[in-house]
């Protein structure tokens, strides 16, 4: 099925939510609204003729104003794909979750919150997955600093100033 | 002279130091820990593989700390990684040594600046003896950091220390 008509299916399905679809680019994608992904998610993957059986990735973005997840999605049976978009505010940065629709999210979900802070509601178990668990803060945010220390292991080099000082 | 001391050995005795016997059979084999972080420790198995073969300095791979002489910092030391690095450490029985190899233990490697979650070097938790510098360094660079390890293993006063 071409992109055209995959949006065409998902705008007579959920209408206000289906925000944008892009056509003119590589890989076409449509954007949706962040509150509704897992319905969305579940009707794209349940229809014959659609079923996107493979979420090929989850990815986190930092846009600057908003954060963004991108999903990646591929049907084995039909080959076809498309890419969904949707963005969050940072200030409430919740996007529900898919990883009870398609489990390969589960962790994906996970490094995103890890790295950028969204939120997934309803994900079965949104704990850190790379960094350790008591870290603070999420490191590929724009405006991330990292601390000086972590448990008494220094994580920045002091910079050229306070060495000075310190040799004074 | 030739009365008392038996003909036999009248060639085969050295004079040597305490300090000299000692500090030539502790180099002689220094077992390191198997421990690898990334990807200068396939280069330290290439090392201690056949072509290599660590085997003839004397080095074979303990699986446990409490078995080693030397740790091989083999690659890029995370935040996370460092406390699990420093444990290890710890539980080496004395005396100890610690090679840093590849530019990422040396200083941070490509993380020395912006990396949020690499040490900038692993000279920042544990006392390290010999950096062996390159990205991954090859066989023959980590074999030469462990010999200049045996030189100054070899150099060691131990009886003769002083304070």
């Amino acid at each position: 099925m071409e992109a055209k008509e995959i949006y065409q299916r998902l705008k007579d399905a959920f209408q206000d939510d289906i925000l944008e679809f892009n056509a003119e680019v590589l890989q076409p994608f449509i954007k949706i609204s962040p509150d509704k992904t897992e319905e969305i998610a579940q009707f794209l993957r349940d229809k014959d003729d659609l079923e996107f059986d493979y979420l090929m990735c989850l990815s986190g973005l930092d846009l600057g104003e908003n954060l963004g997840v991108v999903y990646h999605l591929y049907s084995m049976k039909f080959n076809h794909k498309i890419v969904l978009k949707t963005e969050v505010s940072k200030e409430q940065p919740n996007v529900n979750s898919v990883a009870n629709i398609w489990r390969t999210a589960d962790w994906h979900e996970r490094e995103a919150y890890d790295l950028l802070g969204i939120n997934f509601v309803n994900h079965p178990d949104l704990r850190r997955i790379l960094l350790p668990d008591d870290w603070e803060g999420h490191p590929l945010r724009k405006d991330y600093q990292p601390p000086k220390s972590w448990h008494g292991i220094p994580v920045t080099l002091a910079n050229e100033e306070e060495q000075d000082g310190a040799n004074e | 002279m030739s009365d008392t001391i038996d003909p036999g050995l009248r060639n085969n005795v050295l004079f040597t130091t305490m300090d000299k016997l000692f500090s030539w059979a502790r180099q002689g084999s220094p077992w390191p820990i198997t421990f690898g972080l990334a990807c200068c420790a396939i280069e330290m198995m290439a090392t201690g593989a056949s072509r290599f073969d660590l085997d003839r300095l004397g080095m074979f791979f303990r699986p446990s700390p409490r078995q080693s002489d030397i740790m091989i910092v083999s690659g890029t030391v995370t935040i996370k990684m460092a406390p699990l690095l420093r444990r290890l450490y710890n539980q080496m029985p004395e005396p100890k040594y610690v090679i840093s190899m590849g530019s990422c233990s040396n200083s941070g490697g490509p993380y020395w600046q912006y990396g949020y979650h690499v040490l900038k070097g692993v000279d920042q938790i544990v006392p390290v003896d010999v950096y062996v510098p390159g990205c991954p360094p090859r066989p023959e660079a980590l074999i030469d950091g462990i010999l200049q390890l045996k030189e100054k293993i070899k150099n060691e006063r131990i009886f003769s220390k002083k304070g």
